[in-house]
């Protein structure tokens, strides 16, 4: 297997999950390009643990695992909360601090 | 010392290894796309199963079964129900919802493009013809070996993140 085939489709979901942050309005959907930008991430660790033959890049992918799973917690509990208040998570209606 | 028992460098593509890889990678970006794309919420949250389950397989293919079981288990089977869980008490409407884009929504394609075209070009100018590859899949013994060792310390911060996140989402979901 070529070594660039991992790198590259890493960097192609994470422009994919870079594209979808800027474009969607749904806080949930923002959410979700977020976990694809992670897995990017942990795709291109475990590619670098095959490339270099060391078993740290596996460790630290799974470390990122956890994280991201605990971030997704946190923020839907937020996303929960702002649409308690105003019914409604669009994302361009947050605009309370623009100047 | 247990951290070099993957195999190294390969002299020859593994034609089946590859083809498989291109199988796995067309249909994780169709499903990324999908994911950013998608009218309707719960389809998108699905294209997103697909795509997770795809980088399973691309942990399979990249001899880290661990890692690869961990990603199923957590990411598919706890943070996707999350997800759904928070789609559906967000009220997201049954069917096509309008307005799910930003108003600069255009801005997102050339930015994406432009950080794709960039990281491709670094990639390929550092790793063409680089071939990798695995004998046997990396032993979970050498993981925990590096998890209770050198790395210890993360390890035991994570878990008070865990800790944290999870009392942080009881006290700001709950109604008051």
């Amino acid at each position: 297997m070529y070594a660039v085939n991992f790198l590259l489709l890493a960097a192609a979901l994470f422009c994919i999950g870079v594209y979808g942050v800027i474009a969607r309005r749904n806080a949930v959907m923002v959410l979700m390009s977020i976990e694809l930008i992670l897995n990017a991430v942990n795709l291109n660790l475990v590619a670098f643990a095959l490339m270099n033959t060391n078993i740290d890049g596996q460790v630290f992918a799974l470390y990122v695992i956890a994280i991201a799973a605990a971030e997704v917690g946190v923020g839907l509990a937020m996303v929960l909360m702002i649409y308690r208040n105003r019914k409604s998570i669009g994302l361009d209606e947050l605009s309370e601090m623009k100047g | 010392m247990t951290a070099l028992l993957l195999a190294a460098q390969v002299d020859d593509v593994n034609v089946a290894q590859n083809v498989g890889f291109y199988v796995i990678a067309a249909f994780m970006l169709v499903g990324a796309l999908r994911v950013v794309t998608d009218k309707n919420l719960v389809h998108a949250a699905l294209w997103l199963v697909l795509v997770l389950a795809g980088v399973a397989a691309q942990y399979i293919l990249a001899a880290a079964e661990f890692v690869a079981v961990s990603q199923v288990l957590v990411y598919i089977g706890a943070v996707m129900v999350l997800f759904l869980f928070g789609i559906m008490l967000t009220r997201a409407q049954i069917g096509r919802e309008t307005g799910l884009n930003n108003t600069s929504w255009a801005v997102g394609i050339p930015v994406g493009l432009g950080l794709f075209g960039l990281l491709a070009w670094v990639i390929l100018d550092a790793y063409e013809d680089t071939l990798i590859g695995a004998e046997e899949p990396a032993p979970t013994e050498a993981i925990s070996d590096q998890v209770l060792s050198p790395y210890l310390v993360p390890f035991l911060a994570i878990s008070f993140v865990l800790l944290a996140a999870a009392i942080g989402a009881i006290v700001l979901a709950r109604k008051d």
